[in-house]
This record gives structure tokens, sequence and C-alpha cells, in this order.
């Protein structure tokens, strides 16, 4: 049960604020944005989402840039009301489209009329899309998309290729299209955030997969779906050690350590085919959330080769490797090397040729920062730094510097292998314009190599 | 909504100050009130979401309650709803003008719409104003009997919202009672849900004054009603499910089947891809099984894998709260989760809060097979550049050095910790060693070659500088420069800023000054000399103490200054556990998340239905007064003749102790004792039908268990949990025992708690107690 809620900008401004029960104070909202701006508590670092001052428990998560907050006197699931929160954030999204402040300042109402039906009295009613539709009344004004950054898992499929039509996700589930009809169509994507960490001989310490199936269905009439898994799934490692790497890598077999379910899928199937049977509501929300430390193929490799060059100088090699096909292309990559914090100037050399790169020195946390715009599979690129320090490193300059670490986004490949064989659509043949789209990505959660 | 001061918010560009801008909406809406032009609407919308705009970021529109209200008459669905929410939020603040809002929100209730039923009847729900309340039975009665599923779940939070206006108004009507009966009778899931809620709510509240109510709040959790909401689960929304899971926590089975039975049933719901209702789940589940170890056990195998799961997909802030759980399972049984080790690595970019909980996970899962890796794992993080984490992984390797028994790789690590050259590392890493020479005297030689060599001008940090003084007093036989460090460092006494330092110089010092007395005569001289002259009381006062000592006798001065020391053992744990215990008992709680049972961070009030407030502090007092009047009454008993003396026939086993009937003991030694000793025995009895009727006056319980000798001191709770904390001693010998007991009065059992200073009399207790309270209530 909770007592109050609302959205704050980055600058502390109410975009919404309302009140259910009147237990807590006025001024919460400045109380909680004071507090989060200037956390001082257990050192420095983020306040933590959930923290209590006088007795009032404040709950945020951040959204696209925004606060989404709820107040409360009560001891509650603090899962209960996190997930809350962001469930309202998805809710709002798949009205307005696109989620960011400048669409929450012009849909204020059609907010207020939402979280009215969402929440009473501090309770939970629905925070289901479809269910909402029969109560809301509001029409989303639009904000143009063309010109925004988008947000969320499906951003991704917006940047470098054109391959698919990505502004079809940011479509409102209510608004029409300017056409006046409606497209029939239905996104799966398979969106895979990866960890690994190598040591520094290039052994890999741990990896995991951490998986999701999101769908997003602008299908009319709630036709019945099936998703069909790789066959040979299995799922959970049946008493062996979690890490205990054996004889499946490479067999070809996926295995999953474990994963959950939405609600409305039916694994009724699943056991015999490894088919998921759902009848998709409204909205974009994830169909299966998996985790899998099976080994696999990281998707690049990284060496780092430091020489030091003289009491005040060294240099530092990085090369990164694509260990990927070459029909694939990684886009948006950042590698990143916390240097020795008595620099004071590097030079940076690039291969001859190169281009979409950019290098950076910050000089205020004495970080390396390297982006590549893009990296087709197979190809290896090298940066060579010359640093200059203000004090004799006295050998330690592995010590004092690293890891390494890397952020990539790689469209159309899966570490997993988990793939969706075929996506059965239940029709009453009314309608065969009908468009499907499964897409695949990979994205680096932490990807980090040791010095 | 805020219906807000003006001057909480000092007005920015974008945020107009107000005045003028509202005295404009003000004749705008008055020109649109009487039109009844075409496209009207459209324009009276635009009007009204700058008013609510006006409203969310804190200007005081509540001048156009007039104006609003007229402009209302609409059929406008969008209109209305923006109307609804201007006349909730202010509503309160102008009581006269609500009332003109009543005609038009009654009506509204009465339309064909359902839609527009339900939002009126919320709204009018919603205004807050006490004196409108007699306006509020005759929709809310209607609406409740509503043929529209959505008007009914409108209805029904509508109560609770009347409840909380005029609790009498909801009770006179009845209205807790059409609850119930919708509760258990309605076909649409949401509104059931809504009933639970808005019951458990009331009958809360209302069980502090009223029989009945505590009555009906029990009845929640009887067998019948439990299954009835479990045996509909699936039709509930994810949220209800929470509810009803929540709800089943506080259940408890009768029969070890039907704990089998429960489980099976909700078992899919640990695949369930909201972290709320699987943590809901997860309690149920570790709630069940308390009292079967085993079973328990597999349970904590069982939730690994979704627990994990959930932690690494959703956001951060999800998988924090979650994780925190994790935590705490983790905290509880190490073991369990020792193979597990490498899913608490941290990850380059959490934040720091999720570090430092995984940094504590990996101290705990530490153990002989994994430490090797972890204590390196650990390693890589104190080279790191974020230097608050840095120091924790430190403070980790160290605590777990001083858990594990073969310390030998762990200390070389450490070691090597002073050797590099980071200011923070080196303090960190001279804090730790300073400990672990106190728990392993064995290590001096090695640690001190190293030590020695650290430079005392490159300690900055206070606690690192006074654990390095501390080395060198206690070590100066050993530490050829000890007496010469010292030295410089008393010289300069005036910089040095932190009184702990000074503190422990003089200190050093002295004990320096017993073991090489010709090198350190000198420094002590200085030293004393600089204490005696120090501002601060606490230096000042140790060094006139050495000093005197030192004139009195310097053999004596050696045995308090510097006496032979035994190696410490186990370094105190900074949580009880009972405060541990108290935290489990809470899980999927904000608890969990604070690391505090909630009497620590929340009022009475908000602590949730079925929390005790057995806090034996806070009952002390009141557990004195109780004692006096027991036994006053116990006197009256005795000249009633209704005591105990009436024996009921042949006692099965004729017990070997006697208590004595006077014993005392004050809270505080209770309280003490309670923390020391371990429990020697954990029990669960049941309590006969009479003996749970008879608990309605919970003072009878005391009353009678002082006729057994055995004493109340402190007691707490409501229906159906009662807790009671008793003591006793044995009629030779001042030997004491120690008694928990929690009563739930809806399952008619008794969990016992007995610990004992003379711990092989604890079964003779027990027996003794059991039939003391096997005999309560009988005629």
């Amino acid at each position: 049960m909770i007592s109050q809620f609302f959205v704050l900008s980055q600058r502390g401004d109410n975009i919404v604020f309302r009140d259910y029960r009147g237990e807590v104070q006025k001024g919460s909202a400045e109380i909680f944005f004071r507090k989060v701006k200037f956390w001082k508590e257990d050192g420095d670092g983020d306040a933590p989402p959930i923290f209590n001052v006088d007795g009032v428990n404040y709950f945020h998560v951040k959204v696209a840039g925004l606060l989404f907050v709820a107040t409360t006197r009560v001891n509650v699931s603090p899962s209960l009301v996190l997930e809350l929160l962001q469930r309202i954030a998805r809710v709002i999204k798949d009205y307005l489209g696109v989620l960011n402040e400048d669409s929450l300042r012009k849909n204020f109402v059609l907010v207020y009329e939402l979280l009215d039906e969402v929440i009473d009295f501090g309770y939970v009613e629905t925070t289901s899309t479809e269910v909402l539709k029969s109560y809301v009344f509001n029409e989303p004004i639009v904000v143009d998309v063309a010109r925004l950054p988008s947000l969320g898992p499906a951003g991704i499929f917006m940047q470098g290729t054109k391959r698919m039509p990505g502004t079809a996700v940011t479509k409102s589930v209510v608004a029409n299209e300017p056409g006046g009809r409606k497209r029939e169509e239905i996104f799966v994507d398979i969106i895979e955030k990866i960890s690994v960490t190598f040591s520094s001989s290039g052994y890999i310490l741990t990896s995991e997969i951490d998986g999701t199936i999101q769908m997003k269905s602008y299908l009319t009439g709630n036709p019945e779906i099936r998703l069909a898994l790789n066959d040979d799934l299995s799922i959970g490692r049946g008493g062996r050690s979690i890490y205990d790497y054996g004889s499946s890598y490479g067999s070809g077999a996926v295995i999953l350590d474990d994963c959950n379910f939405h609600e409305s899928v039916h694994l009724d199937s699943f056991e015999d085919d490894r088919t998921l049977t759902l009848v998709p509501p409204d909205g974009e929300f994830p169909v299966m959330n998996y985790r899998m430390t099976q080994e696999f193929k990281p998707p690049f490799r990284i060496n780092t080769l430091i020489e030091e060059a003289g009491p005040l100088k060294a240099e530092v090699i990085l090369k990164v490797r694509a260990e990927f096909s070459s029909s694939i292309t990684a886009n948006t990559i950042l590698v990143q090397m916390p240097l020795p914090t008595y620099t004071t100037r590097v030079s940076f050399e690039l291969e001859p040729g190169a281009v979409g790169n950019t290098t950076d020195f910050k000089e205020a946390n004495k970080r390396l920062e390297w982006g590549l715009k893009k990296i087709v599979g197979g190809s290896e690129h090298t940066l060579r730094a010359k640093l200059t320090f203000s004090q004799e490193s006295h050998g330690n300059i592995v010590k004092e510097s690293g890891p390494v670490s890397m952020t990539f986004t790689i469209p159309m490949y899966n570490a997993s292998r988990l793939q969706v064989k075929y996506l059965q659509i239940a029709k009453k043949a009314k309608n065969d314009n009908l468009y499907r789209w499964v897409r695949y990505v990979t994205q680096a959660n932490s990807y980090v190599a040791r010095l | 909504m805020a219906p807000p001061a003006q001057s909480q918010r000092s007005p920015s560009p974008s945020q107009p100050s107000g005045k003028g801008e509202v005295s404009d909406l003000k004749s705008q809406l008055r020109q649109l009130a009487g039109s009844r032009a075409p496209g009207i609407d459209d324009s009276k919308r635009e009007l009204f979401k700058k008013v609510i705009s006006y409203m969310t970021v804190g200007i005081d529109v509540s001048s156009l309650f007039g104006e609003m209200v007229m402009c209302s008459a609409t059929s406008d669905i969008v209109l209305k709803k923006m109307c609804y929410l201007y006349v909730g939020n202010y509503a309160k603040v102008n009581p006269d003008l609500a009332l003109l809002t009543i005609n038009f929100l009654q009506r509204d209730c009465k339309d064909e719409d359902p839609m527009i039923r339900g939002l009126a009847l919320r709204s009018l729900c919603s205004l807050r104003v006490a004196n409108l309340v007699e306006y509020l039975v005759g929709p809310l009665g209607s609406g409740l009997k509503d043929n529209n599923n959505y008007v009914r779940t409108v209805a029904v939070m509508g109560v609770l919202k009347l409840y909380h206006i005029s609790a009498s108004t909801c009770v006179d009507a009845d209205f807790p009672a059409m609850l119930k009966h919708s509760m258990l009778n309605d076909s649409d899931a949401q509104v059931v849900a809504n009933c639970l809620s808005a019951l458990q709510e009331i009958w809360s509240s209302e069980a502090s004054s009223s029989e009945e109510a505590s009555r009906e709040r029990e009845a929640l959790l009887s067998k019948p009603v439990v299954y009835y909401f479990l045996n509909r689960i699936k039709e509930f929304s994810e949220w209800a499910q929470c509810l009803v899971l929540e709800l089943v926590g506080k259940y408890v089975p009768s029969e070890t089947s039907e704990i089998f039975d429960i489980m099976n049933l909700l078992e899919d719901r640990l695949q369930h891809a909201n972290g709320a209702v699987v943590l809901a789940t997860i309690k149920v589940f570790l709630q069940l099984t308390l009292s079967m170890t085993d079973v328990h056990q597999q349970v904590y195998e069982r939730i690994k894998a979704p627990l994990l799961t959930l932690v690494s997909s959703g956001s951060p802030e999800q998988s924090y709260a979650v994780l925190s759980h994790l935590h705490l399972l983790v905290m509880r049984a190490p073991f369990i989760f020792s193979s597990d080790y490498k899913h608490f690595y941290c990850q380059y970019n959490e934040p720091s809060y999720v570090k430092k909980l995984k940094l504590e996970m990996l101290t705990a899962v530490a153990n002989e097979s994994n430490t090797y890796e972890i204590v390196t794992e650990l390693c890589e993080y104190a080279a790191n550049v974020d230097i608050p984490i840095a120091r924790e992984s430190i403070r980790a390797v160290g605590k777990i050095a001083l858990q594990q028994y073969d310390v030998n790789a762990i200390v070389d690590r450490l070691l090597q910790f002073l050797e590099m050259e980071k200011d923070y590392v080196t303090a960190e890493a001279l804090v730790l060693v300073k400990d672990l020479l106190r728990k392993y005297p064995q290590w001096s030689q090695d640690c001190i070659a190293v030590v020695g060599n650290i430079s005392s001008k490159n300690i900055q940090e206070p606690k690192a500088k006074a654990a390095l003084i501390w080395m060198l007093g206690e070590y100066s036989q050993d530490m050829h420069d000890a007496p010469y460090i010292l030295e410089s460092l008393i010289e300069n006494w005036e910089d040095e800023h932190s009184a702990e330092v000074r503190l422990h110089l003089l200190t050093a010092v002295m004990k320096c000054f017993f073991k090489r007395p010709p090198e350190t005569q000198k420094a002590l001289g200085a030293a004393l000399a600089a204490g005696l002259a120090d501002f601060h009381q606490d230096v000042h006062d140790r060094a006139l103490f050495y000093y005197r000592l030192l004139q009195y006798n310097v053999s004596v001065a050696q045995r308090v200054v510097d006496p032979p020391k035994q190696a410490v053992s186990v370094f105190a744990d900074t949580q009880s556990s009972e405060i541990k215990d108290r935290i489990f008992d809470e899980f999927n709680s904000l608890s969990v998340v604070y690391q505090k049972p909630s009497y620590m961070f929340t009022d009475k009030e908000h602590r949730g239905p079925f929390e005790f407030s057995d806090e034996l502090g806070h009952l002390s007092i009141g557990a004195e007064s109780t004692g006096h009047a027991s036994q006053s009454s116990l006197a009256i008993d005795d000249l009633l003749g209704l005591g105990l003396p009436v024996a009921p026939a042949p006692a099965p086993s004729p017990p070997l102790l006697k208590l004595n009937s006077k014993a005392v003991l004050d809270p505080g030694t209770f309280q003490q004792k309670w923390r020391q000793l371990p429990i020697s025995l954990s029990q669960e009895y049941s309590v006969s039908p009479r003996g749970v009727a008879a608990l309605t006056a919970p003072q009878a319980l005391l009353r009678h268990m002082q006729g057994h000798s055995i004493h109340c001191i402190a007691s707490g709770g409501q229906s159906p949990n009662y807790k009671f904390f008793f003591f006793a001693q044995k009629a030779e010998e001042s030997s004491t025992f120690l008694v928990e007991c929690i009563i739930n009065t809806s399952s008619a059992k008794a969990q016992i708690k007995i610990k004992a200073d003379d711990q092989s009399a604890s079964e003779a207790f027990s027996t003794l107690f059991q039939s003391a309270l096997s005999e309560f209530g009988l005629p």
C-alpha cells in the first residue's frame, strides 16, 4: 500500500503528483529530491532505490531520465512497490509511445487518468494496458520521435541498421497511425545482456547471459500465439554446480540455469516441444526471462599491453578482436580503462585508415576512452596510447590501472544460441497483412578484462 | 495531490508564480460556464488542463473551486475526470464548497454508464470531508450491489475510504459485514481482492476496541478462508496474488500434509516474472517449513535459482530489492550458498550499495574450499578505482581471515596490501593487521617485519595511525626502531589532530617504556608532559593517570597498562540473533532492505496488522505493574481456594524440579541473560480450546502461570498472536529459566523457547511449563 506517487524531472520539478491517502506530508517530493541529489550516507555513491526519512519510506526507479517515486509509512514489500513503479512507467510508455520528460508533460492529464485507475487508495487495481484501455479516455498527444533518442530495450534496434521499421515500436498502443488504419504487427525481441570477466591471461573467470524475450503486439482481436524455442533447450543443471562447465560447450544444446515467465504464458506443451502458448496482452511485456552460465564464445577478445618507456612515460596498447561472423556488425563500442592517478597527459595513435574512432583522456577520473562506431565480425582494431606521468611509477603501472571494460551492441547476434524457431499466429484469416518481427540483439552488461 | 502553500516553492521562470494567471483563469472559466457554443468542450478541456498543471507544480488554484464546479455540468467524460481530480484535491481545504459538488456527484452515481457511476462514486469517497459522510452511505450501499464489477471494485475501496473519514459511520452502516459477504461470494476477482485489503485494514484497526472485529480478523486466517483464496489464486491479478500470498504466509496449518499441499499448489508461482509474487511465495514456503529443518533446507535449495534469475533480470532497482533478500538468506545459511559464490562477484558498473551487499555475501560464504578464489577476487577489487569499495574489499579479506583457521595465504595478501602504494589501501590493511594480531599472535614476526618498513609519515588516517601506534607499543621489543618512531611522533604532538591517536600514543609509549626503559624514558617524559597540557579531557586524564601510576609503583603500572594478553577468539557480532530472527520473520518487507526490524523504523500503527508490540524494553514498565497485580490476585485466588492446590488427579510424572514461588528478576537482567544464553529447548505445544478462549484476557494466563511459580516479565501482541516472556528460578539455588512463549489462538499452538542457566534442567522445566500451560482455562 502506497501513500503518494510522483514523477520528478532530472531537475526535481514535479511533473505528476498524486496523493492517495494523505498520510505523508506535502513537502515529500522536495525532501526526496534533496536526499537523492546530495546522498551522503555510507560514503559516496548513488542513493539506494529505497530509503527512510523520518518514518517515511521513499522508493524510486529511474526511467528515461525521470524519477518515478512512491512513498509510504507502512512496512510494505519493497519488490512490490519497485515492480509497480516500473510497471507504471511501462503502461505510460505503452500509451504515449515514447516516454520522456517532453511526452509526459504534454500528456500529464492522460497520466493522471491512468494513475487513477492503476491505484485506488494506495492499493494496486490493475497495471494491464489491456484492461486500462476501457477506462481511459484521453487521447495521447504523440511527440515527434524522429528527433528523439529512443529509450528502453527496443530502442537499440533503431541504431545503425535500417533493417527494422524502428519507429513502429515507439508508437502508442491506442493512437491511430497517421494513415488512419492500424498496422497489424507483432515484435518479438530476444535481448541478451552478457557479462564476462577475463583474467589477465585471457582465461574466462566468469560469464553469464541474462536474456529476455520481449513482446510487443499491435494485433487486433487478441489472437493466440505459439512461440517455439530450440528443441534441445534444457532448463536447470540438476544437482551440478552452476559453474561446472561441462562437455556441453560446443555440443549444441542450450542449457539455461533458470527462467521465469509472464502471467499470460501457458506452459502446457513446454515440457514436450519447447513451445510457449500465449494470448499477448496489449503493450510491451517480457514473455520470458532467462539466465545462463553455460560457457559461450565471447564476441570480443581484448588484449592489453603496458610497456614502461622511461621513468615518466609508458605506452598502452589495446587490441580488440571481434570473434563473430563477418556478416554481423557490432555498433556503439566503447572501451574504457582507468589509468594511474599520476597520469597527466595521453597522446593517442590509431591504426592508419581507422574511421569512426574517437579517443579521449578524461582528466577528472583519469580514464582512457576509445569509441568505435562499428566493428565488423572477424576484424581487429588497435589503439596505442602514450602516457606521461607526473611522478615515477616504480613499476606499479599495472597495479594502478585497469581493468579494461567494454560496452557494445550487436544486432542480429545472440550469444546463448537460444532461438525462436517459429512464431505462429492463430488468426481468423481476415487479414493477411500480418507483420512478424523476430529480432536478436546482444549487449554488454559487464564486459571486463583484467590486467 | 498537493494543495500547496505557495511559499513552498519559489517561483522559477518556467513556473508562473500564480496570482495573475489564476485570476485570468477564473474569468475565462466564468465565460465558458454558461456558454453552450459548439466546440465549447475543447476550450474547457484546455482550461482545465491549465488548472491541473498549476495544481501539479504547486500553485494554489483552490479559489477556482466555484467556477470549476459550474463548468463541470457536461457529458464529456474527459472533462468530468479532470474536474473530479480537482475536486478531490481541494475539497478537504474547502469543506463548504465541497458541498456544492455533492449534488452532481450523487446524480452521476446513478448514471446509466457504469464508467460514470464508478468515477463519481470514487470521487465522492475521495472528498475526505467529515461532515459529508452522510451523503456517502446511500451511494456506497448501492455501489456494492451494482451489477457492474468496475463499480463494485470502486465501492469496496470507497467503504475503506469512508472508514478512514468516519469509522463509526462505516461500522454502523454494517459495511464490514457486506464486504465480508462480497469477499466470499463475488464472481469478480478484483472485487474479492479489494474486499480482503479493506477488511484487513478495518478489522485490524477495530480489533483493539472490539472483540468481534478481532475474531473476524482471526477468521481471515482460518482454514476455509485461506483455502478459498488459495483455490482461486490464478484468477487474481499478480498484485492481488501478492495480497493472498501475504495472507497465506500467516496461516498456520494444523497438519504436515497441508504444508505440502500448499507448497505444491504454489510451486509454479516461483517461476513468475513479477519479483513481488516470487518473494511472497518464498515467504510462504519459508514460514510453513520453519519447524521442519530438512524441508526448510530444501526450500533454500529450491528458491536459489529463481532468486538469482530475478537478481539478474529487471531494472537495477528491482534487482537490489531481491538481492537484499538473497543477502538475508545467505547470512542465515551461508553453507547452502557456498558453491554459488561466483554469483556474488561484483560487476564494475554496479552501484556501490549493490557491491556492499555482495561483498558481505562473499565474506559469509567463504569456506575452506572457496576461500582462495574469493580472496583472489577481493584483492582485484582492492586495486579498484572505486575507493570506498576498495576499502570494503580489504575489510572483507580481513573478516574472512578472522573467520578462517588457515589464514596463511590471506596474511600474505594483506601484507602485500601494505606494500601497495595507495594510502587508503595501506590504511585499511594496517587496521586489519592489528585485529589479526589480536586473534593470531603467532603471526607477529611476519607482520612486524612488514609493518616496521612503513613510514608513519605516510599514514594520515587516524584509525590506521592508531593501529600502527598500537603495534609499535605492543611489539616494541621486536621492532628495532619502535622507541624512536614513537619519539618522533611525540615531537609532533601539536600537529596530531585526532584525540584517538594521541590516546594510543600515550599508551604505546608506556608499553615501550616497560620493555625498553633507557631508550624510551625521554620520549615518555615528553609524552606525559604534552598529555598533561592537552586540551582534550580524555587525553589529559589518561596522561595524569599514567603519571600518578608511575609515581606510585612502576611494576603495578606495568600490570595495569601492559598485562599479558589472551588472544581474542571471536569478535563481537554487530547484530544480536534476536534482531536477525525478527528480520527473518519480516521477510518480504522493508525490514530486510534496511536490515532492521520494523519497530526500529516505523511507528506502531504502520507496522502492519499482525505485528507484535513486544519489545522487551517497551513492556518492562507494564510488566512491573502486572507483577504486583497478579501477586495480589493470587492471594485472593488462594483465599477462595481456586488456585492450583486442587491438583487434577495423579500427575503423570512428579516433577523433580522445584521452583521458587517468590522469584524476582529485574527486566534489565532478564534482557541481558536472554541475549547471552543459547536456546536450550524449543518446542511447540497445543493449547486446549478452553485455554484459547480464556486468552481473550491475557492477564489471566499471567496469573495462572504465577500460581505455578512461573512469572511473567513482559507480554504483548494482539489476537491471534500473543507473546509472553516468563522466568522462573529453582527453589534451592539461584539458577534461572527464561521462556519466550508465542501463542497463536487461531491455530491453538504455543511455541516455546527456553533458555536456562542450568541447561541440564531445561527438559524437566519444560515438562513443568507444559503441564502448567495445559491446565490453563480449566475450571
